[in-house]
């Protein structure tokens, strides 16, 4: 073979290569535009003066900012002064979801990290038997048993509560071991073990050792059970009934399109959500990495 | 089929036998679900068995200390003046005694009063505080129904009672073994002429050699009473007529034994025409959904991981940023956007039925469509991750044997990820069963027929379940349900475990 037929077989190559990169360039472009779609037109709604649900057009023909402004508070032109929004108190509920989803974040943690910590480094006779309790409970449909949750906390007194919310929130919690102690796995024991010799406790270990270790799953626990309120609606709808003063993001914003008011609170809704989206959108990208490990279950080193 | 028949098939051969052993596995994971069910229960009854071995062994060899804390717990460890330790067994024991006495005895017997009754109703003078008789209607008895919220009684309580004394009842005789055990053993340790654990040193071993007690302590109360006591009450509502003829406080519901499983399965027409038309959509549903998510989710990583391609970042983020946005408001927005007048129809000036179409095929494609929406940026953002850890020197060797792209692709690409992501296309067959969102959001289930109970064209168990506890109060069909869909997520989990465990033997990648 000669130098110029090689270099012509390598142009051929090349050509070819460019030619198949420009239609993948194609489709990855078609691909984003559709994918995007729905989620630029949301925020073009959001954005938009007239409250049309179905617009000819895809950019706003007037633009406004009232739509935002509109969900904490209400101008009232007989008044003169600014009134809360009558029948969907978003500040409220954004607040509600708030004080829900930080609290649980720091229980859930401490008990995913504890539990995960106990099935992960300590050996004891009945780990077995709660590793299979922990896998059947996992498998039976979550809201299956929803009603039942709701009578027992009729009985604590804290039926349509938000504390109620946050104890069921937290109490299941306990069953997301999986990912951190997958984690926990991949810490050497020998330093346990290095630990134990110079007379450490287990309880010892825990804080000084494995903790400081842990910073990125405790960061991830945190965030994950931090998340879930925001975008919980099967639970809360279910257990804050009527009960609107304890609606959280997700139920007030779904209500918002009930066919009574969808026709008027189209726009509001779109600016709730991208309102709610846009921060969670943030997390999630930054968390991405860890979201794979959770899933392949740490097959992923990359 | 053997090792040998399996390497020689190509890799699509392999596709359709792993796709087919799969489904035939199904029978094999539900005989194999019920055998170890059945071993739980065996092991779970010799546990007990050694456990009164045990326990009577320690009676015979004890000392009077010993012997008594069999009666009087705690006592051994007075004797043995171990003060603190005694003192609470002798507090558990005397809360339980006061809390049955006083409380939770009353919910046992009458979770069998009269026999089949779960609780008794004070109707004026036609049937009194007896309760219904077995299989008979109160609404159908003539008189006044008093509801005196002071001696009604409320089936809902005294079944979640029953659950909570038995589970209380579980953990006290865990408690009360614990006794007898630490009574004989602080007597073995004093006849050993050694000095036993003062409560100091005992407090101490729960940071070290009993710190996985202290830890799951509270995890453990929490779950046992938000989540199991929860299912155990759901799974007992299954054999009840808890629904919306029969709702506490006021009505009464009682044990009808597995009349809903009959019905479910044959008796009532209606009920069992939906329960099967659901159980075969759910499962065609979950078929499309997982594997057109898998293999288009794949096709676009290796899109954006080809070499070649510039800002592979760009691209990758783009996508991210739709499964990031919480999928009740992208879902909702679709549901929008796809509606009869909605602004899809309205731009295309089309006036396509995606989400009403009566005939139901239109929303059952359009849910798929959206699924796949929905869920191919999570299947391109787990397979960029495994894509990279291919070895390079596979790819490499192939090209210097002349394997051009295509078949780069179909003998180490495609072989490589399926063998790697075969338990994550079984997780995701199962969360598709389970797949609530995309159903709720965007139709909801419907269009809804008169054909279906209590349930529209593109529900699946999991949303008939949903509407069957929210809309229509049928809680003992939702229970039933719930069990059913249980059942068929243990088995999927049964054969992942099983394929991941065949998988690591042949070791095609090792």
């Amino acid at each position: 073979m000669t130098n110029t037929q090689s270099a012509a077989m390598k142009s051929g190559y090349a050509a070819r290569r460019k030619a198949a990169n420009i239609i993948i360039y194609v489709i990855l472009s078609i691909m984003v535009i559709i994918w995007l779609f729905p989620i630029v037109w949301l925020v073009m709604r959001s954005f938009s003066g007239d409250n049309l649900i179905a617009p000819k057009n895809f950019f706003p023909t007037e633009w406004t900012f009232d739509n935002y402004i509109n969900l904490f508070a209400v101008w009232d032109s007989e008044a003169n002064a600014w009134v809360d929004p009558d029948p969907f108190p978003y500040g409220k509920w954004l607040l509600n979801t708030f004080i829900v989803a930080v609290c649980s974040a720091v229980i859930s943690t401490l008990i995913i990290l504890m539990i995960s910590y106990a099935f992960s480094r300590l050996r004891f006779k009945t780990r077995k038997t709660f590793l299979n309790f922990g896998l059947i409970l996992g498998m039976f449909p979550g809201f299956m048993s929803m009603a039942a949750t709701y009578n027992i906390m009729e009985i604590f007194g804290l039926k349509q509560s938000l504390v109620g919310l946050v104890i069921v929130y937290s109490a299941g919690a306990g069953l997301g071991y999986q990912v951190s102690k997958g984690f926990f796995d991949t810490i050497p024991r020998s330093l346990d073990e290095a630990a134990k010799i110079d007379g450490a406790t287990r309880n010892q270990i825990f804080w000084v050792i494995i903790l400081p270790l842990s910073k990125p799953i405790i960061v991830y626990t945190a965030l994950t059970t931090f998340l879930s309120p925001w975008a919980d609606y099967i639970f809360v709808s279910y257990f804050m009934k009527d009960n609107q003063e304890n609606y959280t993001v997700a139920v007030g914003l779904y209500n918002m399109l009930e066919p009574n008011y969808i026709a008027n609170y189209f726009t509001r809704f779109c600016a709730g959500a991208v309102l709610i989206a846009v921060p969670i959108t943030i997390l999630f990208v930054i968390m991405q990495r860890f979201y794979v490990a959770g899933v392949t279950g740490g097959a992923v080193k990359g | 089929m053997d090792y040998l028949d399996y390497v020689q098939m190509t890799t699509g051969q392999r596709f359709v036998y792993k796709l087919k052993s799969f489904f035939m596995g199904i029978p094999g994971a539900i005989v194999k679900l019920v055998s170890i069910v059945g071993h739980f229960i065996a092991s779970f009854f010799s546990m007990i068995a050694n456990g009164f071995k045990g326990y009577g062994e320690r009676f015979s060899n004890g000392d009077t200390g010993t012997k008594l804390s069999y009666v009087i717990m705690g006592a051994g460890n007075f004797v043995h003046k171990q003060i603190g330790k005694g003192l609470l067994f002798l507090a558990a024991e005397v809360a339980y005694i006061v809390y049955m006495v006083s409380f939770g005895f009353q919910y046992i017997t009458q979770i069998y009063s009269t026999g089949v009754n779960i609780g008794g109703n004070i109707v004026n003078g036609v049937i009194g505080n007896e309760g219904p008789i077995y299989g008979q209607d109160p609404d159908g008895l003539t008189g006044d129904v008093i509801i005196n919220s002071d001696t009604v009684d409320d089936s809902n309580k005294i079944l979640l009672f029953f659950v909570m004394t038995v589970l209380i009842t579980i953990a006290f005789v865990v408690v009360y073994v614990a006794n007898t055990k630490s009574a004989y053993a602080v007597q073995q340790i004093e006849q050993s002429g050694k000095k036993p654990m003062s409560a100091m040193e005992e407090l101490r071993s729960f940071l070290d050699e009993r710190f996985h007690v202290t830890l799951m302590a509270i995890p453990v109360i929490l779950l046992l009473i938000f989540t199991v006591l929860p299912i155990i009450f759901t799974i007992f509502v299954a054999f009840t007529n808890y629904d919306k003829n029969h709702q506490p406080p006021g009505n009464l519901y009682w044990w009808v034994g597995f009349e809903n499983f009959a019905d479910v399965f044959y008796t009532n027409k209606m009920k069992s025409e939906t329960f099967g038309k659901i159980l075969l959509w759910t499962i065609v549903w979950a078929f499309f959904a997982t594997f057109s998510n898998y293999i288009l989710g794949i096709v676009l990583a290796l899109m954006i991981n080809k070499k070649g391609i510039k800002f592979k970042g760009f691209w990758r983020t783009m996508f991210v940023i739709t499964a990031a946005v919480p999928q009740f408001v992208t879902l909702l927005v679709m549901r929008i956007l796809l509606d009869d007048k909605g602004a899809i129809n309205s731009m295309l000036g089309t006036n396509i039925p995606f989400l009403t179409d009566m005939s139901g095929v239109w929303p059952k494609i359009t849910v798929i469509l959206v699924n796949m929406w929905v869920g191919i940026p999570y299947t391109m953002l787990i397979s960029s991750g495994l894509l990279m850890n291919i070895p390079e020197d596979l790819y490499e060797s192939a090209r210097i044997d002349g394997a051009n792209a295509f078949q780069q692709f179909t003998k180490i690409t495609f072989p490589y990820i399926f063998f790697v992501t075969t338990p994550y296309l079984i997780t995701s067959f199962v969360g598709n069963i389970n797949n609530f969102n995309v159903i709720y959001f965007l139709t909801a289930g419907g269009p809804n027929s008169d054909s279906y109970y209590q349930a529209g064209q593109t529900d699946l168990l999991v949303t008939w379940l949903y509407k069957l506890t929210v809309n229509s109060s049928d809680y003992n069909l939702a229970a039933v349900i719930g069990l059913l869909v249980f059942v068929i997520c243990a088995a999927g989990a049964l054969i992942t475990f099983n394929m991941s465990k065949a998988s690591k033997n042949e070791e095609e990648f090792s």
